[in-house]
């Protein structure tokens, strides 16, 4: 009979590479899939997250579970990924469209055009929800990549603020106005799709 | 009372209070600022409103995928697993 009641006991900070494919794969996969969408991507990166977690072992205290310590490391992936599209968005120096003026630049009010109008989304029918949500996918497309990111790493886990403007560089100041911009042009955009 | 005035007008920054609201706490400066304007602006909170189905449906979307059978291919785990055992200490 063993007994693991001691603090010492190694059972109770020990993590066993052996099963962890087993166990977690497709958890991580599936946590990848849905913050990224590209399949390979995903495979690749749950791949490195496991040969990472092996290069930190002893950095496994087994004050979180397995799981958990494997989707910290899986996480900040997913950022790096998100950071360096960023990047690479940042660098090719498109034209985008303006930004429409919501506001009136002198007093702040909301110009005629965009201020907010009821719309049929306050309603609970589950069909409209999906609808809903089809759009919001489609508005948030069309949204610059900085926004994108910020703004769906702030939903997806409601990830820390400070680790957001970590990865991103960008001031705390600036993730606000930021949030902000994104969710002014959501709105408009479902707006402006009729709904 | 000019300072008043410009609160209640300035939708610009009452939404970015509204955003910021539903993330972090404010401040007091920015709550009573805040509480000002919504309390004489029917569009701001209508726009609070829709804000705040719109974060709904964006933690919805994430997790409507995250109840999708995502699952790795057998072979895929397999070769993971290899991977993993050729690094391990003997």
């Amino acid at each position: 009979m063993k007994k693991q009641s001691s603090g010492f006991a190694p059972a109770a900070t020990a993590t066993d590479p052996a099963h962890w494919v087993d166990s977690y794969a497709d958890y991580l996969y599936a946590y990848a899939l849905n913050r990224l969408d590209d399949a390979e991507l995903c495979r690749d990166l749950v791949q490195e997250t496991f040969l990472a977690a092996l290069e930190k072992l002893d950095e496994f205290r087994g004050e979180s579970s397995e799981r958990t310590w494997l989707t910290a490391i899986l996480r900040y992936k997913v950022i790096d990924i998100y950071r360096k599209r960023n990047a690479v968005w940042l660098g090719k120096d498109r034209a985008h469209d303006p930004e429409p003026e919501y506001f009136d630049p002198e007093t702040g009010h909301w110009t005629q055009a965009w201020a907010p109008r009821p719309m049929r989304i306050d309603s609970v029918d589950p069909a409209l929800r999906k609808e809903l949500s089809i759009l919001l996918q489609k508005c948030l497309e069309r949204l610059p990549a900085l926004w994108y990111s910020i703004f769906s790493m702030k939903h997806m886990d409601d990830e820390a603020t400070d680790v957001i403007c970590k990865a991103m560089k960008i001031s705390a100041a600036n993730f606000w106005v930021i949030m902000h911009r994104a969710k002014v042009n959501l709105r408009a955009c479902l707006q402006k799709e009729g709904l | 009372m000019r300072r008043i005035k410009k609160i209640i007008y300035d939708c610009h920054h009452a939404t970015y209070l509204i955003e910021k609201s539903q993330h972090a706490s404010l401040s007091l400066k920015e709550r009573m600022s805040l509480l000002i304007h919504l309390s004489a602006c029917s569009i701001c909170r209508l726009f609070r409103r829709q804000s705040r189905l719109i974060n709904q449906v964006m933690n919805g979307l994430f997790r409507a995928s995250a109840g999708r059978a995502q699952s790795l291919d057998e072979a895929i785990k397999r070769e993971m697993q290899e991977k993993i055992n050729e690094r391990l200490p003997k």
